[in-house]
């Protein structure tokens, strides 16, 4: 009789009317969601403060680079002695003194060290930020390349005509379009599929190994598998617990949207203004800053991926990832009967997925198919956080296959070893096993 | 009588551990069959086989002259030892659900459930989470939840602890009733009196061996050793006392009497009967008090224990 049905009802149900579970499931996007928004609403409050620094420039060729911007002012001090000029900057709280103090032209080809032949200072209060400073030095750079060039004769003006400004035309063998924007719209959803891989076994086979603890702790167990087998037990508690999760899932994802649009309409805090390290690599990818092309360069790079691969590749090794996993961790919450023990067994579940995750955010990052990660995308404990990460890029179908088929092996293989341990486990009380304990379960 | 369920030489070892060796046991329809014996005898391991949840090394088990198969699960209830209930569940999704996995359809199991929640009187229950409930009161629900689907078999491992007084007579009843109404009990526990009252025929197991199987009135025959206890009023008691010991095999008796008069267990050899003993007191007194030391189950079972 198929008593799986029942189970993964019962699974399911239990899960999702749990008080717990309900108000996690409603409550964290909110908190995530007023996090963002203090987040950003404080970086914009830094970002419309305006810093004084004051220059005091006696060579008198620099100081007509300092522009005031959105975040600095600049204040040209003349006719001043630098005691002076301290005296005022520190009485006025400014930010900064900046202090050129002297300057001479290059002459022929000087060797580099001799080539920083200015003199400049900065004083402050506290230790200024290193965004401030370089800003500063690269003006300062500018403008003493302007009057080198000036000192040997060259006119600026065509120089600055002559400059162009070229973006490549990327194209792959098989005709299809591809620009700079691709590479980072490929590394976003990788990204975004592998960790959320990572993040759902984390979660959810931490709740199937709970569950099972329960059953041994509440004495349940012997009672349900007198009527059903133990690997009918199991599946049904992966496979219910795994379908609350996508409810939880679904539901964060819906109600986070819905309220991130609330948020920013009320608040109007602009969410794209949190800096993030994706947004740093979004300006280097895009130097022309012209919004509407950037749209649809984005738009274009998102159509321009396998979606329909993507799509089937990411469903596939989602699945089959997580059961690899969440076996192991059904097979240990039965080896054990509380939560404490479990730490000892924990780790070799967590190596290869921390393992993955780190190969896949640095190696395929770089080169997304270079050999470390071709080969991390087919060992089965990290080829499904891996592989979802390199599949955008373009993976050929055999290697997705054979990859596939190398984890569902292993996946059957784990299931079966987990409910070889799950059979014994389930009835044993008292003792915390070993290693070496859990190898004989096996052999039963 | 026939015989419903029947382990032949079942045989289990973990690892290096061996739990039962060679164990047979024959159960008959409509009895109650005792399983007895000392703390990780083996016991439990047989009850999982017949129940399907371990395997057996070797050896075959029988339910109604066909080989055990996964099916049968419908046909046996089965109440282990260490059990309990889902805490967060409600008393009646939860007996629903696990009546389902036994195989009965919703409708009908709700009908069944409701009827014995009323006749153990529990039916407000229902809406009740099991960790509101005291354990003696998931006990009941426990017990209600292992009948419901009316197995054939009914294997119960300690039914009555948890319970008080009271509850465990109700349960008691409820059993014997159940094998009135057709259905064969085996029945596990370390309880002695209670196998007394309901045991037809027991088996012991120690140390993963059977060393006693049969009717319970047939061993206890067997291990009765033809001794009396008798009590005699007369007025020379050590006289008499002599006498008694020089003609028969004697020991000194307690048991309570009205008067101070001679207290003695007499053990008889095979060819003596009890009316040539009682015969012979009556010529020498009055006899006060005459019984057949019958030996109890929990004599038996650590005489056999010992002896083993």
């Amino acid at each position: 009789m198929n008593h799986l049905p029942l189970i993964i009802k019962r699974e399911y149900f239990t899960k999702v009317r749990n008080k717990a579970f309900i108000i996690m499931t409603f409550l964290s996007p909110l908190i995530m969601i007023a996090l963002f928004s203090v987040v950003a609403y404080l970086s914009q409050l830094n970002n419309n403060k305006q810093k004084n620094i004051s220059v005091l420039d006696y060579t008198n060729e620099i100081k007509t680079v300092f522009q005031d911007t959105k975040t600095i002012k600049y204040t040209v001090l003349d006719n001043l002695t630098l005691e002076q000029a301290k005296a005022i900057v520190e009485a006025q709280e400014s930010y900064g003194l900046l202090y050129i103090k002297d300057f001479k032209p290059t002459t022929g080809s000087m060797p580099i060290e001799a080539k920083k032949n200015v003199d400049v200072e900065f004083y402050s209060a506290e230790t200024p930020s290193l965004e401030i400073i370089t800003g500063l030095e690269n003006k300062i750079e500018q403008r003493l390349k302007e009057l080198n060039l000036k000192s040997k004769g060259v006119d600026i003006a065509t120089l600055k005509n002559a400059e162009t400004n070229i973006t490549i035309n990327q194209e792959n063998f098989t005709g299809e379009k591809t620009s700079k924007a691709d590479s980072l719209v490929k590394l976003i959803f990788g990204g975004a599929a592998g960790y959320l891989l990572f993040m759902f076994i984390i979660i959810y086979g931490n709740m199937i190994m709970r569950s099972v603890i329960e059953e041994k702790t509440s004495r349940i167990i012997e009672v349900i598998i007198s009527s059903v087998k133990p690997i009918q037990l199991m599946l049904g508690k992966i496979i219910g617990t795994t379908l609350a999760g996508i409810t939880q899932f679904a539901i964060w994802i819906l109600l986070g949207s819905i309220l991130m649009v609330i948020a920013s309409l009320i608040f109007d805090i602009d969410f794209t203004q949190i800096n993030t390290p994706q947004q740093d690599l979004m300006t280097q990818a895009m130097q022309n800053p012209d919004s509407n092309t950037d749209a649809q360069l984005f738009i274009s790079a998102f159509f321009n991926m396998p979606l329909a691969n993507l799509i089937i590749a990411f469903i596939l090794f989602f699945i089959s990832g997580y059961l690899l996993y969440s076996s192991l961790y059904a097979a240990i919450g039965a080896a054990v009967d509380n939560e404490t023990d479990t730490q000892q067994f924990m780790l070799p579940i967590i190596m290869p997925l921390i393992l993955a995750v780190y190969v896949g955010g640095f190696t395929v990052v770089g080169d997304p198919h270079g050999t470390v990660a071709t080969i991390f995308s087919f060992v089965p404990f990290t080829s499904p956080v891996v592989m979802l990460m390199r599949i955008p890029f373009g993976v050929p179908i055999w290697q997705q296959i054979l990859s596939l088929l190398i984890l569902i092996g292993t996946f059957i293989f784990t299931i079966w070893l987990a409910s070889k341990i799950y059979r014994v486990g389930i009835l044993m009380y008292g003792k915390k096993p070993t290693y070496k304990e859990l190898l004989k379960w096996i052999r039963y | 009588m026939s015989i419903l369920l029947e382990a032949q030489s079942v045989s289990k070892t973990f690892g290096d551990f061996t739990a039962l060796n060679n164990v047979s046991i024959a159960v008959e329809k409509g009895s109650i069959f005792g399983l007895l014996g000392p703390n990780g005898a083996g016991k439990t391991t047989l009850i999982r086989i017949i129940n399907q949840i371990t395997m057996p090394d070797t050896g075959k088990v029988f339910l109604d002259g066909e080989p055990l198969q996964r099916q049968h699960i419908q046909n046996i209830g089965y109440l282990p030892e260490e059990r309990g209930l889902y805490k967060t569940m409600k008393v009646g999704e939860q007996a629903l659900y696990l009546a389902q996995l036994k195989g009965l359809d919703k409708a009908e199991a709700k009908k069944r459930l409701l009827m014995w929640f009323e006749r153990l009187e529990i039916g407000d229950w229902w809406n009740k989470k099991i960790q509101e409930l005291s354990k003696g009161m998931a006990q009941k629900i426990q017990f209600v939840v292992t009948v419901l689907h009316e197995p054939k078999l009914l294997i119960f491992d300690e039914p009555f602890s948890g319970f008080d007084p009271i509850n465990a007579d109700i349960i008691k009843n409820e059993i014997l009733r159940l094998r009135e109404e057709g259905a064969t009990v085996i029945f596990s526990t370390h309880r002695m009196e209670s196998v007394e009252e309901l045991c037809d025929h027991i088996a012991l197991i120690n140390k993963s061996n059977k060393i006693l199987d049969g009717n319970l009135n047939a061993i206890k025959r067997q291990y009765k050793t033809n001794t009396f206890e008798v009590g005699m009023n007369t007025d020379n008691i050590p006289m008499l006392e002599r006498l008694l010991s020089e003609k028969f095999t004697t020991s000194p008796a307690d048991f309570k009497t009205l008067d101070n008069g001679l207290k003695l267990n007499i053990k008889l050899s095979e060819s003596e009967s009890a009316n040539q003993l009682l015969s012979y007191l009556t010529s020498k007194g009055e006899v006060s008090h005459f019984v057949e030391l019958i030996p109890s189950a929990s004599d038996i079972f650590i005489q056999a224990v010992k002896n083993n």
